[in-house]
């Protein structure tokens, strides 16, 4: 016999996986799961509540991605999913999956470097090209085409890249 | 004005994150106004990057206002129907962009104070406003760094690139006094742990401010005498014509949504 807990964890674990497969609007490769924006799922009976967390404050993609989760939830079959907004503990790029990070390198992006320390943004940054591997990288413009990028160059294979910023 | 402006109840706690919400809106607000404008692509995606930071933190700011108010306000109606006289930011950052070297003076100014401000607020006992200290620091981080590096190119660049600066320096210079303010009602909620006192902030203000200022060849003014009144709503002129463009959708068509 199915208990309402078991019940309820199962759903819990249905309504996860909707919500984590739903994809960054500005980096379509990363869900929310690879991102770490998604930190909790929670279902009572017929509701289900998403806590999600800003990666930038002012990221337009946090009111998308809110939006998205819910209609992902609707078409699962979840009735008026609520999504709420987290700040504690706040977002850095070490909340980002390793499977992230190789799927950005992959899409072209430079993936954040391991540590979000203070040493990490300001001290010399050695970014790998995510086209050709090399080293031999410059900083073009602290800020990319989206809050959370810079513009980087390749000195080896003169390509231009984003350089997902560490945070 | 087709709304009338909302009534808020200022308690300590409401007034302070009002105050920094505003500070944060308005300087956004300044810097999206080169967005399409500025010198160079780079720049303007710098400087709009930079705004939706801030704006960002305003949001952030008034959603904690409004429910330490804990009436029916909500972010949108703290920013968008409150008069010149309710708002409460400081009076640097209403300032116009001027040119290119005053709009990254102010930034600069602004920026060195709030990265070591967002730092010591990330050990408010106040873990909302911990949490938005712990994502403001590292944006105002990168803030300061994009500031400083201009001050030092435009500083020890061309014979004008440094007049205009130190032009901007000399002219911004009074707006600074405030940011180490404190007030009554402030001086309660630093004892409490919740805010820090800006004034233990000033001597490292001023270290990174003579550090970028003297590899920019420039030098800060020697005068202290200060400009106040932002923060209890004295406003300079510029503040209301900047409102009427941010406020004018929501005054002309009332909740309007996108």
């Amino acid at each position: 016999m199915v208990t309402v807990l078991e019940r309820d964890s199962e759903q819990r674990q249905r309504a996860w996986n909707v919500a984590a497969s739903v994809v960054d609007p500005e980096i379509p490769v990363l869900t929310i799961a690879d991102l770490g924006v998604l930190r909790d799922v929670v279902v009572e009976g017929d509701h289900v509540e998403v806590a999600i967390t800003p990666t930038y404050s002012g990221c337009p993609a946090m009111n998308m991605i809110a939006l998205e989760i819910e209609v992902a939830l609707e078409r699962a079959g979840f009735h008026q999913p609520k999504v709420r907004t987290v700040l504690s503990p706040a977002w850095t790029t070490d909340w980002m999956s390793e499977e992230g990070r190789q799927k950005l390198r992959a899409y072209g992006i430079a993936p954040p470097q391991a540590s979000n320390s203070r040493r990490a943004l300001f001290g010399d940054q050695v970014v790998a090209c995510p086209q050709c591997g090399s080293d031999r990288t410059e900083l073009l413009s602290e800020f990319g085409s989206t809050s959370c990028k810079a513009l980087w160059r390749c000195k080896a294979c003169r390509e231009p890249f984003d350089y997902f910023k560490c945070h | 004005m087709a709304v009338a402006n909302i009534q808020v109840l200022e308690t300590p706690l409401v007034l302070y994150a009002l105050r920094r919400a505003d500070d944060a809106l308005i300087l956004g607000h300044r810097l999206s106004e080169w967005c399409g404008h500025a010198p160079m692509l780079e720049e303007d995606m710098a400087l709009s990057n930079i705004a939706l930071d801030l704006i960002g933190q305003a949001r952030e700011l008034y959603s904690f206002a409004a429910k330490a108010e804990g009436r029916d306000n909500d972010e949108d109606k703290l920013a968008y129907l409150r008069d010149v006289r309710q708002y409460r930011n400081l009076l640097l950052v209403e300032q116009p962009n001027g040119d290119f070297a005053q709009t990254l003076v102010r930034q600069f100014f602004y920026s060195a104070f709030a990265d070591l401000y967002w730092r010591a607020m990330m050990m408010s006992r106040d873990a909302t406003l911990a949490a938005i200290a712990a994502k403001s620091e590292k944006e105002s981080a990168y803030h300061l760094r994009h500031a400083s590096e201009w001050i030092i190119r435009l500083g020890d660049g061309t014979e004008e690139s440094h007049a205009r600066a130190q032009g901007a320096i000399d002219h911004l210079w009074a707006f600074t006094g405030e940011m180490f303010a404190v007030d009554e009602s402030e001086r309660a909620l630093i004892q409490a742990g919740i805010a820090v006192d800006p004034a233990s902030l000033r001597g490292r203000w001023l270290a990174t401010l003579s550090d970028v200022v003297s590899e920019a060849t420039l030098v800060l003014p020697q005068s202290d005498w200060m400009q106040q009144g932002g923060r209890s709503g004295r406003h300079s002129e510029h503040l209301g014509h900047l409102l009427s463009e941010l406020q004018s959708m929501q005054r002309t068509f009332p909740g309007l949504t996108w």
